[in-house]
C-alpha cells in the first residue's frame, strides 16, 4: 500500500518534470506578476495634469499657479480661456481644471472643475488641488500618525492580495486539468482499476502541487521582503501554516473542479477565468468588502481569498501573530477540510 | 525519374536533434499502385509519411508527390492528396454529414457536388442510418472506414493511409481493403503502412523500413523469394531482428 | 472566401454543440455585469473611528457627535489607548483619535493641544483619506466651537459623473474585462484544443490557407464578443441606468477592433503551446497583466513611471480611454484619433503575428 503511494507520487512527479514549459511557466509567472504588480499597482495619484483657465492674469494669480507647478503630484499642463474648460476635460487633455473668478483677488475664490469619470482620480485630484490652493488658515490641524505603513505604500496593500490571486488560481488550474487530463485520454480508468483506494490516487496528485506551489509560496516572500520592502513582521509560523492550509484549499477546488466537468477546457476556463472575477472583486483585495451590499457580503464570505488576504495583511504588515488570525485560519481549515471531503465524495460516487 | 512515378523520394531525411528518424530514403511509387509502407513502430515510417504529405519539412534530400515538391510547394501537394492519420481526427462532436461536408467543402466540391458524394458514400459505408448522428459515438471500424473516405473526398491522386486499420476486426479490415481497392481502381495511388502482414501481401508493392532505412523493396512475391520465405511475415521478422533502436 | 464560410460553419456547429462553452461565453459576463458593478467601490466609507478621551468636556461630546453623524464613520469609545489599539489589530477600528487631557481648556485658551490621529496604513487610500476625513472634522468641531465661521473659497464640480457614482466609471471598465477573457481564453484553447485532439493535422494535411485558418478562429469571438457587449450595454442601461452619452459607433468600432485585437494574441499563444495548460498559463498571465495594469481597475497615472511606460504597450489601455470618453463624457471620434489608430495597429500586428506563427509544416 505505501509502496504503490510513493510509486503514484513518482509518477505525477514524473509528468510535471516531463513537461518542463508548463512547470517553468508555473513556477515563473507568480514570481514576474509579484515583481510587476507590486511595484506598478498602486492607488496613490502621481501626476495630476492640470490646466488654468483665468478670465485675466494677476500676479497673485500668477503665484498661485506657480506654487501649484512646483507640487510633486501636480503636472501644470497651461492656461486655458474660460470658455474651453469642457471641450478640455472631453477630450483628455488634463484631469482637472482650475478656475479662477474675475475677482479672485479680492475675494479669493476659485473652482474646481473635475473630470469624474474616473472617480477615483478625480477626488484625489480635487484633495490635492483644494489642499495646495486653499490658504493655509492658522487654524491648528490635528496631529496624524499613520502606523503600520507609514509611507502609505500601495505595495503593503497588494502585496498580499495578489499571494491569494495567484495561488488559489494556479493550484486549482493546475489540479483540475491534471484530473481531468486522465479522465480524457481514458488513463483515469486504468488507475481506478489499480488496487489502490481512489481518494490516495488523487492525493497522489495533489501531493507533486503541493510541493510546486510551495516553491512559489517561497520565492513570493522573498521577492516581497527584499524587492519590494514588504516588512514581514509577524509570525512566519502563522505565515506558513495559514499559506498551507490555503494552498491545500485551492488545490481542493482544483480537485472539486474536476468532478464537475468533463474536458480540460472547461476545467481550465473554470478554475481560471470564471474564478478570476470573484476572488479580484469580492476577497477585499481591490474593492473594500465593508462597502458591498450586505447580500454580497455574505456571498464574498465562501471566497477564500476574503479570508486569507486580510490575515496575510495583518501577519506581513501589521506584525501580528497566531492570535489575531485564529478566526481567518479556523474557516480556512473549515473551508479545506468541507472541500476535500465533498470533492471526494463527489469522485468516489463518479465511479459507482 | 520515370513519367508514370507519383511519388519519388531521394535520400530523404529528418533529424530530431541527434536523432535520425528517416535516414536518406529514395523509392519511387507508381500510378494507380498500391504501395505498402512497413517497419516496426518507431521505424521512421509515419516521419516519412509525414514529410510526403507536407505536414513536415524534410532536414535534408528530395521527395515530390503528384509532380510538386514536398519542402518548396508543400501547399500545392496538398490538393493532390489525401491523408488519414493513425489517429483518428475527425471532429468528434460533429455528425458524419457535417465532417463529409466539411472537407468536401474545404477542397472545393460544390453544394451539388456534396449531395451526390453523401448519397454515393451512404452506399459505400452502409451506415446511412448514422449518418447524422455525432461520429463520437460510431464503432471504430465505422470511424475508420470514414476516415478513409474523407481522405478520398475529393479524389486525390495519392492517398497517404498511416496504420489505417490499427484495432478493427478482421471483416472490417476486409471491408476496408475493398475500399482501398475500389480507389486504386479509380486511378488513386495508395500509399499505406501497415503493421499486418497479411495486408502485405495485399500490395502491388512493399518497402519494409528498419531504423530508418528501406532494407527491402519489391512485390510481395519477389521479397518472399529473395528471403527464401513463405510468407512476408517471415521476410518481416527476418529484417526486422537487424534492428538496434526500439 | 467559400472555404472561410464552410470553416465558420464548422467553428459554429462545434460551439454549440459544447456543452459549456456558450454558458461560459452569454451566462457569464451577463451575470457578471449584473453583479460586480454593486461591488466596486472604492470609496471609503465605513471608517472604524475609535475615541480615547483624556478629556470629559463638552467639546470632546461636540466632536464625538459630530464624527457619529456622518455615515462615513462608526465610532466606538474605548478606555486606554492600548485598547484601541487591540480593536485595530483586530480590524474593528482604522483611526484612533486620543483627545489630550485639558483639551477644551486649552481651546478655550486660544492655545490648543489638538488631539493625535492614527491611522491604520495597511491600506494605502483608506489610511490617508480616512485620516484626513477625521481630521477635517475634527478642525471643522473646533472651529465651531470657537465661533470661527469657515470661508468656503474653494467650490468643486465633478463634471461627467457629478454624484461621484464609482459605478458608472467601474461598468466600462468590466465590459472590457470581459471582453479580455471571453475573446482571449475561448479562442486560445479552442485552438490549442484542436492540436490536442489531432483534428489539426486533417486540416493542415488539406490545402487551407493559413490566413483563412486563423480568420475562422477569430470571427466567432468576433460575434460573440460583440454580442457580449450588447448585452452588457443593455443590462448597465436597464440596471444601473448607464446609457453611453457618446455615439454607439464610437464604441463597436473600437470594440470590433479590439476584439480582433484580443483573439489574435490568443492565437499566438495558441501556436506556441503544445498543450492546454500551457496556453492557459500563459493567457491568464497576460490577462492578468492587462487587467491590473492598463488602468482598469487602478489609475495609470498612479504608477511608477516605468511600470507607465509598459502601459502604452498594453492595448486596453487604449480601449479603456476610448470607453470611459465616449460612454461617459460623450467624446467624439475625432478627439480619439490616436487612440483608434493604435487599436488597429495592434489588431493588425497581432493577427500578423498570428497568421505566421501558424504552422502547417513542422
Amino acid at each position: 500500500m505505501n509502496r504503490s503511494f510513493i510509486a503514484f507520487v513518482r509518477k505525477e512527479v514524473t509528468h510535471i518534470v516531463r513537461d518542463p514549459r508548463t512547470m517553468l511557466i508555473a513556477l515563473l509567472i507568480p514570481v514576474v506578476q509579484m515583481i510587476l504588480f507590486g511595484f506598478a499597482i498602486s492607488t496613490e495619484l502621481n501626476d495630476v495634469e492640470v490646466v488654468v483657465a483665468t478670465p485675466k492674469m494677476t500676479p497673485a494669480i500668477e503665484s498661485k499657479v506657480a506654487q501649484m507647478a512646483q507640487n510633486p503630484y501636480i503636472t501644470f499642463r497651461g492656461y486655458i480661456t474660460t470658455d474651453k474648460v469642457d471641450h478640455c476635460l472631453s477630450s483628455n487633455e488634463a484631469l482637472a481644471v482650475v478656475v479662477f473668478s474675475r475677482d479672485y483677488d479680492r475675494n479669493g475664490k476659485f473652482q474646481i472643475v473635475a473630470d469624474a469619470s474616473n472617480t477615483t482620480t478625480a477626488q484625489t485630484a480635487t484633495g490635492y488641488l483644494t489642499n495646495i490652493l486653499s490658504e493655509s488658515k492658522a487654524a491648528v490641524a490635528p496631529n496624524v500618525r499613520i502606523l503600520f505603513n507609514p509611507q502609505l505604500k500601495s505595495s503593503y496593500n497588494f502585496v498580499p492580495g495578489i499571494m491569494g490571486l495567484i495561488f488559489i488560481l494556479i493550484c486549482a488550474m493546475l489540479t483540475s486539468v491534471s484530473i481531468v487530463r486522465e479522465k480524457e485520454t481514458g488513463t483515469m480508468e486504468v488507475l481506478l482499476v489499480s488496487p489502490i483506494r481512489p481518494v490516495m490516487i488523487v492525493v497522489a496528485k495533489m501531493i507533486p502541487y503541493f510541493a510546486l506551489a510551495c516553491i512559489d509560496l517561497v520565492s513570493i516572500l522573498l521577492i516581497s521582503r527584499y524587492a519590494l520592502d514588504v516588512p514581514l513582521s509577524g509570525s512566519m509560523t502563522a505565515l506558513f501554516a495559514l499559506s498551507f492550509v490555503y494552498i491545500i484549499l485551492a488545490l481542493a477546488l482544483g480537485l472539486f473542479v474536476s468532478t464537475l466537468v468533463e474536458s480540460q477546457m472547461a476545467a481550465l476556463l473554470i478554475s481560471g477565468m470564471v474564478f478570476m472575477m470573484p476572488v479580484i472583486m469580492l476577497s477585499g483585495m481591490m474593492f473594500p468588502i465593508e462597502n458591498m451590499p450586505t447580500v454580497l457580503q455574505w456571498v464574498s464570505n465562501i471566497v477564500p481569498a476574503r479570508w486569507y488576504i486580510p490575515a496575510m495583511r495583518k501577519i506581513m504588515i501589521e506584525g501580528l501573530g497566531f492570535g489575531y488570525v485564529a478566526k481567518e485560519g479556523l474557516v480556512l481549515t473549515f473551508m479545506a477540510v468541507a472541500l476535500v471531503a465533498i470533492s471526494v465524495k463527489r469522485f468516489n460516487n463518479r465511479l459507482q | 525519374m520515370e513519367r508514370n512515378d507519383v511519388i519519388t523520394a531521394d535520400n530523404l531525411t529528418k533529424r530530431f536533434g541527434d536523432f535520425t528518424a528517416v535516414d536518406a530514403i529514395s523509392f519511387s511509387v507508381r500510378r494507380g499502385e498500391i504501395f505498402g509502407f512497413l517497419g516496426a513502430n518507431g521505424a521512421g515510417k509515419s516521419t516519412a509519411m509525414r514529410m510526403l504529405c507536407g505536414l513536415s519539412v524534410p532536414t535534408s534530400g528530395h521527395a515530390s508527390v503528384a509532380g510538386c515538391d514536398v519542402a518548396r510547394e508543400s501547399e500545392k501537394v496538398k490538393r493532390h492528396i489525401g491523408y488519414m492519420s493513425q489517429r483518428f481526427s475527425l471532429y468528434n462532436d460533429m455528425t458524419v454529414r457535417q465532417n463529409i461536408a466539411l472537407f468536401a467543402g474545404i477542397y472545393g466540391l460544390s453544394s451539388s457536388q456534396i449531395k451526390e458524394r453523401c448519397r454515393e458514400l451512404a452506399e459505400t459505408l452502409a451506415f446511412e442510418k448514422e449518418f447524422d448522428m455525432p461520429v463520437a459515438v460510431l464503432p471504430l471500424g465505422q470511424q475508420q472506414k470514414l476516415s478513409f473516405a474523407v481522405a478520398t473526398i475529393h479524389s486525390p491522386e495519392v492517398v497517404f493511409l498511416d496504420e489505417p486499420t490499427g484495432g478493427v476486426d478482421p471483416l472490417t479490415r476486409r471491408q476496408f481493403w475493398e475500399m482501398i481497392y475500389k480507389a486504386a481502381d479509380e486511378g488513386t495511388t495508395v500509399f499505406v503502412t501497415t503493421h499486418y502482414m497479411d495486408e502485405a501481401e495485399y500490395c502491388h508493392r512493399v518497402s519494409i523500413m528498419v531504423d530508418g532505412k528501406i532494407e527491402a523493396l519489391g512485390t510481395p512475391g519477389e521479397l518472399k523469394a529473395m528471403f527464401n520465405a513463405a510468407g512476408m511475415d517471415e521476410v518481416f521478422r527476418f529484417l526486422a531482428r537487424r534492428a538496434t533502436r526500439q | 472566401m467559400r472555404t472561410l464560410l464552410i470553416l465558420l460553419r464548422k467553428e459554429f456547429i462545434l460551439f454549440w454543440k459544447n456543452k459549456f462553452i456558450p454558458k461560459v461565453a452569454f451566462i457569464f459576463p451577463c451575470v457578471v455585469i449584473l453583479i460586480i458593478p454593486l461591488v466596486t467601490t472604492m470609496d471609503v466609507r465605513h471608517v472604524g473611528v475609535a475615541i480615547v478621551s483624556h478629556d470629559n468636556s463638552r467639546l470632546t461630546q461636540n466632536i464625538i457627535t459630530d464624527l457619529g453623524a456622518t455615515s462615513f464613520f462608526t465610532v466606538s469609545r474605548s478606555g486606554s489607548y492600548a485598547d484601541a489599539m487591540e480593536m485595530v489589530k483586530d480590524g474593528d477600528v482604522d483611526v484612533i483619535v486620543e483627545i489630550p487631557k485639558d483639551f477644551q481648556r486649552s481651546v478655550e485658551s486660544g492655545n490648543p493641544i489638538m488631539p493625535h490621529i492614527s491611522a491604520n496604513g495597511v491600506n494605502g487610500t483608506k489610511g490617508s483619506l480616512g485620516s484626513g476625513y477625521v481630521a477635517g472634522s475634527v478642525m471643522n468641531t473646533v472651529a465651531r466651537f470657537r465661533g470661527i465661521k469657515p470661508e468656503e473659497k474653494a467650490s468643486v464640480r465633478y463634471l461627467y459623473n457629478p454624484t461621484l457614482e464609482y459605478r458608472n466609471n467601474m461598468i466600462p471598465a468590466l465590459m472590457i474585462m470581459l471582453l479580455i477573457m471571453i475573446c482571449g481564453f475561448l479562442p486560445a484553447l479552442n485552438l490549442v484544443g484542436e492540436k490536442e485532439s489531432g483534428t489539426i493535422e486533417q486540416m493542415n494535411v488539406t490545402p487551407v490557407n493559413t490566413t483563412v485558418f486563423v480568420l475562422s478562429k477569430v470571427i466567432p469571438y468576433w460575434i460573440i464578443g460583440l454580442l457580449d457587449l450588447t448585452a452588457a450595454m443593455l443590462i448597465a442601461a436597464a440596471v444601473y441606468g448607464l446609457v453611453p452619452v457618446g455615439a454607439l459607433a464610437a464604441i463597436y468600432v473600437a470594440a470590433a477592433l479590439f476584439i480582433i485585437l484580443i483573439s489574435g494574441i490568443g492565437i499566438v499563444i495558441a501556436n506556441r503551446s503544445e498543450t492546454m495548460s500551457q496556453s492557459m498559463f500563459l493567457m491568464f498571465f497576460i490577462v492578468l497583466v492587462f487587467v491590473l495594469m492598463s488602468g482598469l481597475l487602478t489609475p495609470i497615472s498612479s504608477m511608477p513611471h516605468w511600470a507607465q511606460a509598459i502601459t502604452y504597450a498594453l492595448p486596453p489601455r487604449y480601449f479603456i480611454e476610448i470607453m470611459r470618453s465616449v460612454y461617459l463624457k460623450g467624446t467624439d471620434m475625432s478627439a480619439l484619433g490616436m487612440q483608434y489608430i493604435l487599436l488597429a495597429f495592434f489588431a493588425v500586428l497581432t493577427n500578423t503575428v498570428a497568421a505566421l506563427t501558424y504552422r502547417k509544416q513542422q
